[in-house]
């Protein structure tokens, strides 16, 4: 269902987000008898953990590439049962204060990518965001070839694509009941981009190795192996001796355990090799993956000279670790704290409620913590918010909540261990060498980043960003900004951001959507039609 | 080393009848419900768009949505996210060039 | 006579008012230490889009400083690298409808009189100068002075150009500003300790004000809102800064009815820039959904082809200004020692040079290139703070 301004619906709540935290926040206040809208970019429910093949593609067993899928399945059915509005295909730009001041203007752009010519508006008495993380990347040289991925969006094209980067031809056997055959198609990949004539024939079974930091990549690579894939090795910065200093932690959180022991046994079963205080440090290949350089590191993440070890594969899986995706919440002026793996989180109370009364927060977005925690803190938050806008406070103090409560604190520590263990070592930078674009976007370069911060008075990543233009491209710096903020920190007088980089737009608006907003904000409403004339978002 | 089995069939999956596509003019399969990155990838390709700059290649990257690495001209329209969109059978991918709007610039 | 330790000026703000004082001074062989609490270009110059506009000015003072200081970017082209992406593209306004440009040609009559540069052109040929202008406009006036400059790298390269006599503290907040016996300024604090110096510069822009409280005076400088639209990157589809002006028929001839629109232009780097013009605009209110739609809507109408062109980007700026609308430039009688850089509201990158120019002068007892009678920072009265 899609919803145009004209509809302009008034929901108790809005959930911006339909992964583990937003669903089972929208659950729970649906239950407990709000009106709610799910908004997500997705057509599909799950967001990034519980992604999952399309209906078209007719997966009998989407369990078999998931952990808990049970847990999924139960809240898709109980939000069907408590009659939750579900917007799929709903890209949020902004949040703002509407008039009257108790209500929030949640914006959105529709379609697949948020190209859709028509603008949404869902109008609500509070909005819970549950936005998840983006990947943490790291630069690399050679890390903008093609064949390198993301580890999460390795995995996310396998849940959802069944497919496997660097593997070159598609796996499906089942036959296809009508139209083309599979096996009347060759790629022939153009030369200069993408596969080199010489090699075009596709070829089955890709090796990948899968690199960087924090327990998604154990996660990737038993999916990878699972699902048919070579990996010729797991490459993990960090030392797994940072848990070990926890262990009481730890032993409060023996689901985390029995993941990772889930996931160990696939990798050891495959042969798959761990190696960790490792980096892969060099990609090599024309204009696709070919190899990769894999060095050790020391503690700070300096590589060690003279470690490298040269690894053949056919693409690169990396990633280090997750950012809490906070754009709505900065934009709404919601407080932040650094985690301890240097990057920002939101700061909420004790029921998960951020710093601007009305704004609930579930999930990633308050700190990397994985499903479980996202599923106790939505449930959380979904109680609270019965809770506000019913006016019954008995329910945050239900035993039901007490016990969500109880079970947060403790995954959260555990989250808190885990952050640090996976904290990128200064000493990464050194990887880099002056020509490895930093910013993939505008294609701007670690050299030049750094003389911006030696000779130019750049002393954080914004102004970094003003004189160089890392960042300033489509993605907006989410690929780079760690990267760049590093990079900044290396100069002298330099300080850790104190809060995140803003981006009033959370994601690319048409600027004729965005023209035809002025009519809808001002009269309150108006004929889809009509509001999406420029001419009349101009005010003539 | 042991090999399981390919992504389709540890699923289960038995997908609505393929369709074709085309890339820079070749035909290339794809399945109801794959992203036309998803499509390029099983097809063995991994870039379909050139930088700005540098005239580098480049594919899909996050896979997800934010890094917008994967753009591409489909069906004449510049900067579509190829991990988002999902394949329509006739989709045109042409391989896109630097902001893919040259057809606008003035001198 | 001064030692490396002590600078003969401290200048507050590493905003390009501030490097453009940096710069003159140390030109005239004076030793500068700049502080900031925060980077190069970190306030107000890192939100503008490098506006160096005469296009948008009446006659009267501020035209007066906007013309030399466009002579001086221009010269100042020449001396710093092409990196500060320096464009002398030139400005068309627009108008719609034939009363509007009526209007407009008389404006460009009076500015012509005070020295501008402004050619009348007929609605037939606008699209020979932009063509992808909408079809239908009345006509417009082209003002080839107008220029552009990417602010945040031509202060950070006035900065360096300045060489070895300037000197940068970044990351350091002036905590008070120490005077002597007489009152007069004898340099300033920071938490690291204390700076000291005969004159100092208040170039803090926006803090401006805050900056004069701590010398102990007055100056009601305020912040104002604005905002900048982006747009994902495309080749050069617009050439000059283009904006449209249409005459608000219901009020007399006072030229502020001139009712102006967002100033579409493109940029070196590639994307297009849509910002509000100065104070006319009335866009100036918080970040809201309303005005982000103006802008973009007011651009599309411009430039029907951005209609589906995505902005990426929004930033929101405070802008320094006074409430005559002048900046405050020059010494401050109040406080011997202290003189003023700021209060240039939407206008800062373009009044730099001669702002800084100026307080060379005034510091070296040189010419002034113009009568700085009407920037005089006591002028609001308050006496001491």
């Amino acid at each position: 269902m899609t919803i145009s301004p004209s509809d302009d619906p008034e929901y108790d709540l809005a959930v911006i987000g339909a992964g583990a935290a937003g669903l089972a926040g929208a659950v729970t206040a649906a239950e407990l008898g709000l009106s709610v809208a799910l908004l997500d970019t997705s057509s599909q429910l799950g967001g990034q953990f519980y992604r999952h093949p399309a209906p078209a593609l007719g997966a009998t067993r989407p369990e078999a590439l998931h952990h808990d899928w049970s847990t999924f399945t139960d809240l898709r059915r109980r939000l069907t049962d408590s009659g939750v509005t579900h917007l799929a295909g709903h890209h949020v730009w902004t949040v703002v204060r509407a008039e009257p001041k108790d209500l929030w203007d949640v914006h959105a752009v529709t379609g697949a990518d948020g190209n859709g010519e028509r603008p949404a508006r869902v109008r609500a008495r509070a909005v819970l965001l549950a936005t998840g993380a983006y990947e943490r990347q790291l630069p690399f040289p050679g890390w903008t070839l093609p064949g390198v991925v993301g580890a999460g969006g390795a995995q996310a094209m396998l849940k959802s694509g069944l497919v496997v980067p660097g593997i070159g031809v598609s796996s499906v056997r089942a036959q296809p009941r009508a139209g083309i055959g599979v096996s009347s198609v060759r790629a022939q990949p153009r030369a200069g981009i993408g596969v080199s004539p010489a090699r075009a024939q596709p070829r089955a079974g890709g090796r990948v190795v899968v690199a960087g930091s924090g327990p998604l990549l154990l996660a990737v690579a038993a999916s990878l192996v699972t699902a048919g894939a070579r990996v010729p090795a797991v490459v993990e910065a960090a030392g797994y001796l940072g848990y070990a200093r926890h262990l009481r932690v730890l032993a409060a959180n023996p689901h985390k355990m029995a993941e990772a022991a889930v996931h160990g046994t696939a990798l050891l079963r495959h042969g798959v090799r761990l190696r960790t205080r490792s980096a892969v440090t060099q990609v090599h290949g024309a204009d696709r993956v070919e190899a990769v350089t894999v060095s050790r590191l020391d503690r700070d993440w300096r590589p060690v000279r003279g470690s490298g070890r040269r690894i053949a594969c056919d693409a690169l899986a990396v990633g280090f670790g997750l950012v809490p995706q906070l754009e709505l919440a900065t934009g709404l002026g919601c407080a932040t704290r650094r985690t301890r793996d240097g990057s920002h989180a939101l700061d909420l109370d004790a029921q998960q409620q951020t710093s601007v009364p009305g704004i609930w927060a579930a999930g990633e977005t308050g700190g990397i913590g994985g499903v479980q925690l996202a599923c106790v803190e939505g449930e959380l938050a979904g109680l609270a918010i019965a809770a506000r806008l019913g006016g019954r406070p008995a329910l945050t103090e239900s035993g039901r909540a007490r016990a969500l409560g109880r079970r947060r604190d403790r995954m959260r520590a555990f989250a808190s261990v885990m952050a640090a263990a996976h904290a990128p070592g200064a000493g990464w930078t050194r990887w880099l060498d002056d020509t490895t674009d930093v910013c993939r976007c505008e294609e701007v370069s670690a050299g030049h980043i750094r003389e911006a911060v030696a000779d130019y008075g750049a002393r954080d990543a914004r102004t970094v960003k003003l004189l160089t233009r890392a960042g300033m491209g489509w993605c907006q710096g989410r690929m780079c900004g760690t990267a760049v903020a590093c990079l900044a920190a290396e100069g002298p007088g330099a300080e850790p951001s104190p809060s995140p980089e803003r981006r009033p737009l959370a994601v690319p608006v048409r600027l004729e959507v965005l023209g035809a907003l002025a009519e809808v904000t001002a009269s309150g409403a108006g004929d889809p039609e009509e509001s999406a004339d420029p001419e009349k978002g101009a005010g003539r | 080393m042991a090999r399981d089995r390919s992504p389709a069939e540890l699923v289960g999956a038995a997908p609505d009848a393929a369709f074709e596509i085309t890339f820079d003019g070749r035909p290339i399969t794809a399945l109801p419900g794959q992203s036309l990155a998803a499509a390029l990838w099983a097809a063995g390709i991994l870039a379909w768009r050139t930088t700005r700059v540098g005239g580098r290649p480049r594919g899909a990257f996050c896979g997800i949505g934010h890094c917008f690495d994967c753009l591409a001209t489909v069906n004449g329209e510049p900067n579509r996210r190829a991990c988002l969109v999902p394949a329509r059978p006739g989709d045109a991918v042409t391989t896109q060039e630097g902001h893919g709007h040259d057809d606008l610039a003035v001198r | 006579m001064p030692t490396r330790n002590s600078p003969d000026l401290l200048v507050i703000g590493a905003g390009v008012v501030g490097a453009a004082c940096a710069y003159y001074a140390a030109r005239r062989g004076l030793h500068v230490t700049v502080l900031d609490r925060g980077s190069v270009a970190g306030g107000t110059t890192g939100a503008g889009e490098g506006n160096l506009l005469v296009s948008d000015k009446e006659p009267g003072p501020e035209l007066r400083l906007a013309l030399y200081s466009t002579q001086l970017w221009r010269e100042l082209a020449v001396v710093l690298p092409s990196r500060i992406e320096y464009e002398a593209k030139g400005g068309l306004v627009v108008a719609s409808e034939e009363k509007g440009l009526s209007a407009l040609r008389e404006f460009a009559a009076r500015q012509t009189e005070a020295g501008v540069t402004a050619e009348v052109v007929p609605g037939g040929r606008l699209r020979e100068l932009e063509p992808h202008l909408a079809p239908g406009l009345a006509g417009g006036v082209h003002y080839p002075q107008d220029a552009q400059v990417q602010p945040a790298l031509a202060a950070a390269h006035l900065l360096r150009a300045a060489g070895d006599r300037v000197s940068l503290r970044l990351g350091e907040e002036v905590t008070a500003i120490l005077t002597g016996a007489h009152g007069e300024v004898r340099g300033v604090r920071t938490p690291s300790g204390d700076l000291h110096a005969p004159y100092v510069v208040n170039a803090a822009g926006t803090w401006g004000g805050e900056l004069a409280r701590l010398a102990g005076v007055q100056l009601p400088v305020r912040p104002r809102r604005g905002f900048v639209l982006v747009t994902e990157p495309l080749p050069r589809l617009v050439r000059r800064k283009v904006y449209a002006a249409d005459y608000v028929a219901d009020v007399a001839s006072d030229s502020a009815a001139l009712q102006t629109s967002a100033v579409v232009e493109g940029t070196p780097a590639g994307p297009v820039l849509i910002g509000a013009s100065r104070e006319r605009v009335g866009f100036d209110r918080s970040l809201s959904v309303e005005a982000l739609s103006r802008l973009a809507g007011q651009a599309v109408l411009l430039f029907p082809v951005l209609a589906t062109v995505r902005a990426v980007r929004t930033y929101a700026g405070f802008r320094p200004y006074l409430p005559d609308h002048l900046p405050a430039i020059g010494p401050d009688p109040r406080r011997p020692g202290l003189l003023h850089a700021c209060g240039h509201e939407g206008a800062g990158i373009g009044l730099a040079p001669a702002t800084g120019r100026i307080i060379a002068e005034t510091l070296t007892d040189g010419e002034l290139p113009l009568d700085i009678t009407p920037f005089r920072p006591d002028r609001f009265g308050g006496g001491e703070a």
